[in-house]
């Protein structure tokens, strides 16, 4: 096994007397895609910061790209690309201005830039439309514009904060297919988000909590929490009386809404879909339907908040 | 370098797009020239006047208590030799200077017409023209009483003549158009490096370009070289302007003029960045940019008034100004025709200043970014 790209030992930065990231570690592979969910304020931001070069760790140590990113934040940055939480274009600024402006910091000229430029153009989906304002573009060509201004150098490491907020499905799963492909060519990937759709492309998943790491693994192993504890989809009139009715049986260990259905979690699987149904009807409710269902990441991610909170 | 200059492009092109700040940068220097221009008058009472009596005689007395007593005039000095004169109008302390002189009394006894000098600083030049009004008035009214104890005598015994220093023609634009340059200065620089600055903090766009192997010195320079250049136009288009519209004289050199121009213009524009790593909103840094920068210079630099006559405390303020000892060289070089020497304290203290000011805001700078 190759040197891992990302090494995190320890990891942790207050802000006065909070505690924004408490003791994280991990190691990220290379060509990797590395996932990071959690609730707002989790700490997932402020951990890529540090990774980044871009804020000091409190303590504990990160090695990105085989640099000390405590000792030496310059260096770091050569080797990373980052495209930050909040939009990170010029948008009083043509497609083309921007391309330009970014080449110009990082130091592209002559061949390679006009190269870079065209790669970024073209993945962006904005060739002919070099000239138009940054402004008046739709949201997801814009992200995919940002995605090319951050990695015009072509950085062997990318940090992605939230890069797919408030985009629609179509554009976002247009936008993972450029991960997807990064990724396929050697590039390491860590990228956060709130949508758990995304978070299945991913080869392995970091869950923080409060400024702690939750869980580690791929979506497979993450799911192995529930082993053990099966989950009963039921569908009701009212989910709510469902949800209260479920609370309420000693075999539900907790229940959790998705949609118009409710989740309930089961202390064993000696409880069928069949004994349930008859104890909601004792309850007096008529569900619609009751089955079995394989947890999704959302059963995890609920499952991980509520315990690490607890 | 060439990072810098890749900001420095970005940069421009983003001004270009802002209506807003062009329209900072670019209307209200207008508008204040036409406002103050044409439009804006004083109203004045107390001037501090300076006399320097040769003749000492009961007539002379006459004379000088009528100037006190028309109410327009203050006496704040008795002199002798007319280089008190000099010494009080340069340091603001006097704005008017009544010379009579010897043999005043005899010659009006005897009928002989004689003529008196009264000085005036004519740097502001509506005051000038009203005082040299109340000047000419209490001369003719003290002539009169001496033509009717002499009837058939035909020419004013006692005549008037003025002498306006600094702006012998009384133009208000040479009183106006330092004030407005340091005023350009101070909102272009200030207000736009500034709010240009912290605009890429709130927009995310700072933790981008941090990400960008670029040093606080290039980012620096390469930020702020397009509102220098900007600024510098618009104050250099105020002269060209205030040339043509009002006769603007440039007496000393346009190296030293621009020379004054761009030391001040470089503190204005540290200012503004220093200002912008303190603030984390635009509004917070339009509001520093507006109490640190913009209400001194109109208030405290001499501008509107006149820095003698403000109370001691803010008299001392005045001394960390940089408007000040900009309005100095500008009224020296323009005005005086002053030289390098004439001036060179006053381009010190803007060196200083700008300085001072560019090493905490790179100070600051550094440890945002470390
Ligand atoms: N510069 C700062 N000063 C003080 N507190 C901060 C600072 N930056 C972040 N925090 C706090 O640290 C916590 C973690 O923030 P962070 O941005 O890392 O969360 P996040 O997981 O990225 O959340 P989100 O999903 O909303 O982006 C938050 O409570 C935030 O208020
Ligand atoms: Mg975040």
């Amino acid at each position: 096994m190759t040197t891992p790209a990302i090494t995190v030992t320890h990891l942790t930065r207050r802000f006065g007397d909070f505690v924004a990231v408490d003791d994280v570690s991990f190691d990220v592979q290379q060509g990797e895609i590395f996932g990071f969910l959690g609730a707002n304020g989790a700490g997932k931001s402020t951990t890529i910061r540090m990774l980044c070069g871009l804020l000091r760790p409190t303590s504990g140590t990160a090695t990105v790209g085989g640099v000390d990113v405590g000792r030496d934040p310059e260096a770091v940055k050569l080797r990373i690309g980052y495209m930050s939480q909040k939009f990170s274009l010029y948008e009083a600024l043509t497609v083309d201005q921007n391309i330009r402006f970014f080449g110009g910091v990082y130091g592209l000229e002559g061949e390679r830039f006009a190269r870079r430029r065209a790669f970024a153009l073209d993945m962006a989906g904005l060739v002919g439309r070099e000239k138009s304002l940054t402004r008046e573009l739709a949201g997801g060509w814009r992200q995919r514009l940002a995605l090319g201004c951050a990695i015009l150098h072509e950085p062997p490491i990318v940090f992605l904060d939230e890069p797919t907020g408030g985009v629609d499905p179509v554009s976002r799963r247009q936008f993972w297919r450029l991960i997807d492909h990064l990724s396929q060519q050697g590039t390491t990937v860590l990228v956060t988000t709130h949508y758990l759709d995304e978070a299945e492309h991913c080869h392995r998943i970091a869950v923080m909590n409060a400024g702690k790491l939750a869980a580690l693994g791929t979506t497979r192993e993450l799911k192995q929490v529930f082993e053990g504890r099966p989950i009963m989809e039921v569908q009701a009139p009212s989910a709510v009386v469902a949800m209260r009715a479920l609370d309420a049986m000693p075999e539900v260990e907790k229940t959790s809404l998705f949609g118009t259905a409710v989740h309930a979690v089961l202390r064993s699987h000696q409880t069928t879909a069949e004994r349930v149904t008859r104890q909601l009807l004792t309850a007096g409710v008529v569900a619609t339907s009751v089955m079995p269902v394989e947890p999704s990441l959302e059963d995890v991610f609920l499952d991980l908040v509520e315990r690490t909170s607890a | 370098m060439r990072k810098a200059l890749a900001v420095g492009i970005k940069e421009f092109r983003q001004i270009r797009r802002d209506r807003r700040t062009l329209m900072i940068l670019l209307f209200i220097p207008v508008f204040f020239l036409l406002l103050y221009g044409y439009a804006l008058n004083f109203d004045i009472k107390h001037v501090k006047l300076a006399v320097e009596d040769r003749d000492l005689s009961p007539e002379s007395r006459r004379l000088v208590s009528a100037f006190v007593n028309s109410g327009y005039f203050d006496q704040v000095a008795s002199v002798t030799i007319e280089q008190e004169i000099v010494d009080l109008m340069d340091r603001d302390h006097i704005r008017a200077a009544l010379i009579i002189p010897r043999g005043l009394g005899r010659d009006v006894r005897r009928g002989v017409p004689v003529s008196v000098e009264v000085i005036i600083n004519g740097e502001n030049a509506n005051t000038a023209t009203t005082v040299m009004g109340y000047a000419s008035a209490v001369i003719t009214t003290e002539s009169a009483r001496y033509q009717m104890a002499a009837p058939g005598s035909p020419a004013p015994f006692v005549q008037l003549e003025p002498r306006v220093w600094y702006n012998p023609d009384l133009r208000s634009s040479l009183f106006l158009v330092p004030g407005l340059l340091a005023y350009i200065g101070m909102i272009t620089a200030v207000v736009s490096t500034a709010l240009a600055v912290v605009r890429e903090k709130e927009r995310g766009t700072m933790e981008q370009v941090r990400m960008a192997p670029i040093g606080t010195l290039p980012f620096i320079v390469g930020k702020s070289l397009p509102y220098f250049v900007v600024s510098m136009t618009a104050a250099v288009g105020v002269v060209l302007a205030s040339m043509v519209l009002f006769d603007l004289p440039v007496r000393g050199s346009w190296w030293l003029l621009l020379l004054a121009m761009g030391l001040y213009l470089f503190g204005a524009l540290a200012m503004g960045l220093f200002i912008s790593t303190v603030a984390e909103s635009q509004q917070v840094a339009f509001q520093i940019a507006l109490l640190s920068s913009f209400l001194p210079t109109m208030m405290l630099s001499g501008f509107i008034f006149p820095i003698a006559s403000m109370p001691t405390v803010l008299q001392i303020v005045t001394y960390v100004v940089p408007a000040r000892y900009f309005l100095v060289a500008l009224r020296g070089v323009l005005l005086k025709g002053s030289g390098f020497l004439a001036v060179a304290d006053s381009l010190a203290a803007l060196m200083l200043f700008a300085v001072i000011v560019t090493s905490l805001a790179t100070i600051r700078l550094r440890r945002e970014w470390a």
